[in-house]
């Protein structure tokens, strides 16, 4: 809780009190957290000086703000029409046999989520992934045993 | 072979580093003359609605107020777009220029660019480029700052008054209008909200004149027009492209051999099939049904491998999930639709039945509060009126 109140008041520090630092600290708190818990909007509409109401709506409106925790590495797969044609599913089957776990399911480790969402502006390149912020194109099964190896290879040499 | 009727056009992505230059060149000339150039160039939004740019920045110089902004819209979440992700990667530049010039024009102090959440990877190198651009503006005396304000992954945002909810720190549900953002926009105050490209493009209108811009393209389409080629195309990518080409160019040197439709807009735009390429022009008045082209320049090629039915359940998959949900005909009427195309497919309701979904969406046309709900008859009267066999069988 003190660590949560301690977050909060360095985002308020870094973007301000004003209603316009809303969506930054929330991006913030999903970045450090992997989610926004119930608690962290109560702390922030304290500090900013708006209802827990306000907070809530906002949280709950982006796709890429979570109010469940997600996974250290959240895995978001384009699923719109081009990257559909070329081949999503068998990115998405790749994805669930490596990690085994379902779309829209989280590793018990905590380490990865696997989610579907909309066009990532990379449809030339299509299929597409974001792995947190980070784009992945082109992607073949192969391709994504390949980076997802890598991942969980880091992991396991940081551990 | 790659096939080349169509004249590629190198205006925008070519890297001219003479910034300092144009600047200090356009900022010596009064604003009336700079408002006037960008009027004569015929530049109109390449966001979506197609106003004039030129217009849009003369109401916003007009109005008296204190506190005035200037915003560039890179939330791109049209399907099939990604040129704005590469303008701003390739040349950021000439982007933030146009925004500089606007603002000494409409006597804003402060901009920001409003970067979707999916573009962030971008955000070390685009404030690489700012903080550059930043000292420059320092040399020339002109008091203007951009900052970055980052989505978190909402088509609705890319609407320009959900864009300014979401920027104070509310859902990204639409305002009524009027008032207009030229009088009302961010905090309330006058505001130029301006797409990537058109910001970009100001660059090549202050370089070369409104002339050449102006003698590009067709009747009321002037200049280039950068598009996002995607689906079943041998070279998916970005190309500069005039206006005023037929479908079935474009089709002859982009397709592969087995186009079927092209989808002109990208979801929220028109479905175009083959019978049509040859009479079907590409430009704000082009011979497509419905009010407006759209324009953002999105072309998804589908040969005859694809099922249409499968192309349309994606788009309302993708309306269903992005309708901010503020108003009924949109928030219901969307589901309404899909639940609707696939009744029909699993015969559980007569083919007829496509009819009163077809007046459903004219009924959301008309009805909608902002343009996602109103633009959701584009596509489906569109597809289900020229592939009605698909969607039944
Ligand atoms: C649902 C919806 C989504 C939109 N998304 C975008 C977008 O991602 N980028 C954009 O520039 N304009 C988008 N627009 C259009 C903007 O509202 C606005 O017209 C545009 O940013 C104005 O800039 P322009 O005049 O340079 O085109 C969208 C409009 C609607 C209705
Ligand atoms: S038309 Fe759809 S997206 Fe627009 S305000 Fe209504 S519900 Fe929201
Ligand atoms: S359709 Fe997948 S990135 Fe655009």
């Amino acid at each position: 809780m003190n660590d949560l109140r301690n977050l909060v008041s360095t985002l308020v520090d870094k973007h301000g009190r004003d209603e316009e630092s809303l969506l930054p600290i929330l991006q913030g708190i999903e970045n450090s957290e992997s989610y926004v818990s119930q608690e962290a909007m109560v702390e922030i509409a304290k500090e900013l000086n708006i209802s827990a109401a306000q907070v809530y709506g906002t949280a709950t409106f982006y796709s890429f703000l979570s109010i469940q925790p997600l996974g250290k590495y959240v895995i978001r797969v384009c699923k719109t029409i081009t990257c559909s044609m070329h081949g999503k599913n068998q990115v998405i089957s790749e994805l669930e046999n490596m990690l085994k776990i379902k779309l829209g399911e989280t590793t018990s480790d905590k380490r990865f989520s696997l989610l579907e969402t909309n066009c990532l502006g990379q449809c030339h390149k299509g299929p597409a992934m974001l792995i947190n912020d980070e784009p992945y194109t082109d992607l073949t099964p192969e391709k994504v045993r390949e980076i997802i190896r890598d991942i969980q290879q880091k992991e396991f040499a940081v551990n | 072979m790659e096939k080349k009727h169509l004249k590629r056009l190198d205006l925008i992505f070519k890297n001219e580093h003479d910034t300092e230059e144009i600047l200090a060149k356009v900022l010596a000339k009064k604003n009336e003359e700079i408002i006037n150039d960008l009027i004569i160039s015929g530049l109109k939004g390449r966001g979506g609605a197609g106003y004039p740019t030129g217009l849009k920045w003369k109401l916003t110089a007009e109005e008296e107020s204190d506190e005035k902004y200037v915003i560039c819209n890179a939330d791109e979440g049209e399907p099939g777009t990604f040129k704005d992700r590469e303008i701003l990667s390739a040349v950021p530049h000439k982007v933030l220029t146009g925004m500089a010039v606007c603002a000494r024009v409409t006597g804003a102090k402060q901009g920001f660019i409003y970067l979707r959440g999916e573009y962030k990877f971008l955000v070390p190198e685009l404030e690489k480029a700012i903080a550059a651009f930043h000292n420059l503006l320092a040399t020339l005396n002109l008091d203007f700052s951009v900052s970055v304000f980052i989505g978190s992954g909402a088509y609705i945002c890319g609407e320009e008054s959900a864009l300014f909810e979401s920027m104070e720190g509310k859902r990204g549900e639409p305002r009524n209008k009027p008032p207009f953002p030229t009088q009302k926009g961010y905090k309330a105050k006058p505001t130029v909200i301006n797409n990537v490209e058109t910001l970009a493009h100001t660059y090549s209108i202050f370089k070369y004149g409104p002339e050449k811009f102006h003698d590009l393209g067709v009747k009321d389409s002037h200049g280039s027009k950068v598009f996002s080629v995607s689906g079943d195309t041998p070279i998916p990518g970005i190309y500069e492209l005039e206006f005023g080409m037929t479908l079935q160019k474009f089709v002859d040197d982009f397709a592969d051999g087995d186009a079927k439709a092209v989808q002109v807009g990208g979801a929220s735009g028109f479905c175009v099939p083959r019978k049509r390429f040859e009479k079907t022009v590409i430009g704000y008045q082009g011979t497509l049904t419905g009010p407006s082209l759209p324009t953002g320049g999105s072309m998804m090629i589908f040969n005859s491998s694809r099922s249409m039915y499968n192309v349309l359940h994606n788009y309302l998959d993708f309306f269903v999930e992005e309708s901010c949900g503020q108003c009924t005909p949109c928030r219901v009427g969307t589901q309404q639709l899909l639940l609707g195309i696939q009744a029909v497919k699993k015969g559980e309701k007569p083919s007829l039945y496509l009819d009163k979904l077809l007046s459903l969406a004219e009924t959301m046309r008309v009805t909608a509060k902002c343009g996602l709900g109103q633009s959701v008859a584009n596509s489906f009267s569109s597809i289900v009126e020229n592939f009605r066999e698909e969607m039944i069988y």
